[in-house]
């Protein structure tokens, strides 16, 4: 059957109906999302756009990912060659015959060139799905059928090109192999005066093929054909992504239940998941067999806004309910709990999908408007509202450690450094060695430092974290009550998630405080020559580094700590194969510190195996819960002649035997 | 029908200091939180109307400040926050408290809805003497039943109750006609916590402070002129300082044969 417009029209009108109809009904319900402003900082989200969508600099940082930048870049080059097909069907007068020979070759030869790499890539990627897959589930019929269907539309054209190739006559035939190289090599194989039947058949293929994928994206992952370019452009720009703050207003709503508590982004992230899986390899505790994948995070959310849209839509009640109990919701709350709030999904979303984020609302939910959670976290929620600590261990106790080091009360106007000594460090026997070390560092380098005693209280990091937002925010505004009262500007912490919270979510409050970790702050000391290293601490042996979350990934801290280990040991430290910017969480971030860890394999035991295996007599860490958690990992691996030691530890090392 | 659940706000004794020079409690900057027992009875109270739908009406006697802890029973779920306050209650014993507390219940019960359960913490953790609940269960005639650790059975058609009693070494269940007054231990329940919009309910909602105007108790029966008790001292008990022993962290076995010789010096060990 030839071709002809009158045939080819309505079927075209009726897939781009179908496609734009699908595409709708799903786009549309983002708008049932809260506002959210994405449109700020143009010039650098054009540049994001650039890197991250054109460039694909997340994609490729696995080597397959190669295969996938390939085929992108294929893709938009063959969009030239598949509007001409397609205005060509509809419109015969249209066709880059008509160009100028000086375009025309040149345009023919590279869409036949890169029909080929198409095909070839493709080929590789569906060898690669079968044999080795980014994860098992991975091997879905859609995703083989997508394939199959760009190899289609490769052959198809190389069917196309070929007949109309082998009826050129004279000299413009002894010019096919020049203007269409692969395709003129198909000649040979269409059989004497079947090119029309060829061509014919050809045709319909592409056409059908191209119709059937153009519905299936929006149907499918590879949606993400249309979304993910816009998702990479609204992405989130600060760092660390924080939650928002709530107004404790009677009427509203804390935290959400339902998908209209996102934001339309957010709900835009489910369309633009492309299910590679790269969240769910780096995630710690779908690593150590917990139910939270964040793929599957994503994809519940998709299927929850499906399935209640329509109802939503018309503001009726949502019959499928967002958190639900063993399988009877979309995300189930032991998946809620199970997130370490690290950012390694974040990290590694090629199209900077916000997976940990929409875990908070839900948490907030329980917290807030239901009050269910596990039973451990009462008495923390009780010992930081009741007493402004994790432990519920009396404030006057706080400032006890510095009597070892003096009376150093913070002076309003003559101390330089707030030393915001945090709950781990004020109270953790353990951590408390800790703090002595980096006080004595202090006050031999001579800085200038103090205290608030029994008046600092907990940031609040694990409460943000847990949901429980109202007793955060009491803590955070009576802290920075005082911090204003007394004038602070300058903070060290010796935990990060001090550091984040003071530095980052405090800054929704209207605070600017300059926060220093103190590895960075040892090492500039080091650096300016005021902290003399007179030894160096060999006798710490092979030390590994570990990096925590909060200091790494949510503050992008890896080279000082590095580079002051080095200075106090004399060596570079060993690094675990997850390290820097994939460092694997030791499992103690998003108040997993104060939760007890039923399922699967404990995240502090994988850890601490890796640590091992690099044959350390030191681990080295610059958290007090990366350390509460990595001893208690050697201990149980019956490995406790490795030390677990702080940064400011090995530097006093150095520093002060 | 009304349950009353008694609550206390005591002292945060993790954070009590006594003044060694006038021998009383150092309140300033002293956090007050709800007597921990109390939480359980009133989490029992709660508990109750979750599955009878009765009422929960929380009831306090103290100083006006007591109102933050009465709003914390709002919080939690509690209908009715009634503040027993006025200057000449002050200074109460277990005796004076009871006479208090009794009539205030009493008023309730007669005049404003029929009360079937009071629910009280076994002692408070200030003064711990356990005496109050007692105290109010003989001033009205209630039956009681102390140190209570489950609920097994409430019907209140027949205004019967069952409940499982925690002793030394034993449990004792017990049936005993309503009204009644219950004690109650820790092991009875885990309190909840409060959401966030009963939170914010709660800081709206009214707290009824009676005075002795409307309780027209006799002044002689209530406060310090009503209070036998005279307490002659407080202090903390002397503790003789302890002293450190070998060295855990480079002789640990040295250090275990070192305390191992001090408790058999000192006859503390069985064999």
């Amino acid at each position: 059957m030839t071709p002809t417009p009158t045939l080819f029209a309505p079927i075209l009108v009726a897939a781009v109906a179908l496609f734009g109809w699908n595409c709708w009904r799903r786009l549309s319900l983002t708008a049932l999302g809260q506002p959210d402003n994405r449109l700020d900082n143009l010039r650098l989200r054009a540049g994001d756009t650039l890197r991250y969508a054109f460039a694909q600099l997340r994609v490729v940082r696995k080597p397959y990912g190669l295969v996938h930048l390939t085929i992108f870049w294929c893709f938009l080059v063959l969009m030239i060659a598949n509007s001409e097909f397609l205005l060509n069907g509809l419109f015969p007068a249209v066709s880059f015959s008509r160009l100028p020979d000086g375009l025309f070759i040149p345009l023919m030869q590279m869409i036949d060139v890169v029909s080929l790499i198409t095909l070839a890539a493709v080929t590789i990627a569906m060898v690669r799905r079968a044999v080795a897959p980014p994860y098992p589930e991975a091997r879905t019929f859609e995703a083989f059928f997508i394939l199959f269907l760009i190899a289609t539309l490769m052959l198809a054209s190389f069917g196309i090109n070929a007949a109309k190739l082998s009826h050129l006559h004279g000299s413009v035939a002894a010019l096919a192999g020049t203007i269409m190289p692969i395709s003129s090599l198909v000649v040979a194989l269409i059989p004497p005066g079947q090119a029309r039947l060829v061509y014919d058949l050809s045709w319909w293929t592409h056409a059908g093929a191209l119709l059937l994928f153009l519905n299936l994206l929006p149907l499918s992952k590879h949606f993400h054909i249309v979304t993910a370019i816009p998702t990479i452009f609204l992405r989130r720009h600060e760092q660390p992504v924080l939650p928002q703050r709530e107004e404790f207003v009677t009427g509203n709503r804390f935290g959400t239940a339902d998908v209209t508590g996102y934001s339309w982004k957010e709900l835009l992230d489910a369309f633009a998941c492309t299910e590679c899986g790269r969240c769910q390899l780096a995630c710690p505790a779908n690593a150590t067999g917990k139910p939270l994948n964040p793929r599957r995070v994503i994809h519940d959310l998709k299927l929850n806004l499906l399935n209640n849209g329509p109802a939503l839509k018309r503001r009726q009640a949502a019959p499928l309910p967002l958190i639900g109990n063993r399988g009877d919701g979309s995300i189930d709350t032991e998946t809620i709990w199970s997130c370490t709030t690290c950012g390694a999904c974040l990290e590694v979303c090629p199209v900077f999908i916000e997976q940990m984020p929409k875990l908070i609302p839900l948490r907030r939910h329980l917290v807030e408007m239901e009050a269910r959670f596990p039973e451990e976290l009462l008495n923390l929620f009780e010992n930081m509202e009741g007493r402004s600590n994790p432990w519920g261990i009396a404030p006057t106790e706080r400032g006890k450690w510095a009597t070892l080091v003096g009376e150093r009360t913070f002076e309003p106007g003559t101390t330089e450094y707030l030393f915001f000594v945090g709950c781990a460090g004020s109270f953790d026997a353990r951590a408390k060695q800790v703090t002595l070390a980096l006080a004595l560092l202090l006050d031999k380098a001579g800085v200038s430092w103090g205290i608030l005693g029994k008046d600092e209280k907990c940031c609040g990091d694990s409460l943000r974290r847990l949901g429980n937002e109202y007793v955060f925010d009491k803590l955070a505004q009576e802290n920075i009550a005082l911090f204003k009262e007394r004038g602070i500007k300058k903070v060290i912490v010796q935990c990060p998630h001090c550091l984040t919270t003071l530095k980052n979510d405090y800054r929704q409050y209207g605070i600017e405080l300059e926060v220093i970790h103190h590895s960075q702050l040892l090492l500039h000391l080091v650096q300016d020559g005021r902290l003399a290293l007179p030894r160096q601490a060999t006798e710490l042996g092979r030390l590994v580094y570990h990096d925590s979350c909060y200091l790494g990934r949510h503050n992008g801290i890896y080279d000082e700590p590095r580079q002051a280990l080095a200075l106090a040991t004399g060596a570079a430290p060993l690094e675990m194969p997850r390290s820097r910017e994939e460092g694997f969480c030791c499992g103690a971030g998003g108040g997993r510190m104060w939760m007890e860890e039923f399922t699967g394999e404990r995240i502090n035991l994988n850890r601490a195996k890796e640590a091992l295996a690099q044959g350390p007599d030191t681990v080295c860490t610059a958290c007090p819960y990366c350390l509460t958690m990595l001893d208690d990992g050697m201990k149980d691996l019956q490995a406790s002649t490795v030390q677990v030691k702080d940064i400011a530890e090995v530097l006093a090392e150095a520093a002060l035997r | 029908m009304l349950i009353v659940a008694c609550i206390k706000q005591v002292p945060d004794t993790t954070q009590v200091k006594i003044d060694p020079v006038t021998n009383t409690l150092v309140r300033e900057g002293i956090p007050f939180i709800m007597n921990p027992y109390d939480s359980h009875a009133l989490e029992a109270a709660l508990q109750l109307k979750d599955r009878f739908g009765c009422r929960v009406a929380a009831l306090s006697m103290g100083p006006p400040n007591a109102e933050a802890t009465l709003r914390k029973a709002l919080a939690l779920g509690a209908d009715r926050a009634i503040l027993l306050s006025d200057r000449c209650f002050g200074g109460a014993d277990t005796l004076a408290t009871s006479n208090v507390l009794a009539a205030a219940i009493r008023k309730i019960s007669q005049e404003q809805e029929p009360v079937g359960l009071v629910l009280c913490g076994k002692q408070t953790i200030d003064g711990d003497t356990a005496q109050v609940g007692p105290g109010i269960a003989v001033r009205l005639g209630y039956q009681q039943l102390t140190l209570v650790d489950q609920i097994e059975e409430l019907d209140m058609p027949a205004k019967r109750l069952v409940v499982r009693r925690k002793l030394e070494g034993r449990h004792e269940r017990v049936q005993a006609p309503l009204p009644a007054l219950v004690t109650v231990v820790r092991e009875l329940n885990r309190p909840r916590y409060p959401t966030v919009p009963m939170r914010l309910a709660a800081v709206d909602a009214p707290v009824e402070i009676w005075d002795n105007q409307l309780l027209q108790l006799d002044t002689q029966a209530v406060g310090l002129k009503g209070s036998p008790t005279w307490v002659a001292r407080i202090f903390s008990p002397q503790r003789a300082k302890g002293e450190i022993i070998g060295n855990g962290c480079t002789d640990p076995e040295g250090a275990v044969d070192l305390l191992l010789d001090k408790l058999r010096a000192k006859d503390l060990l069985p064999l």
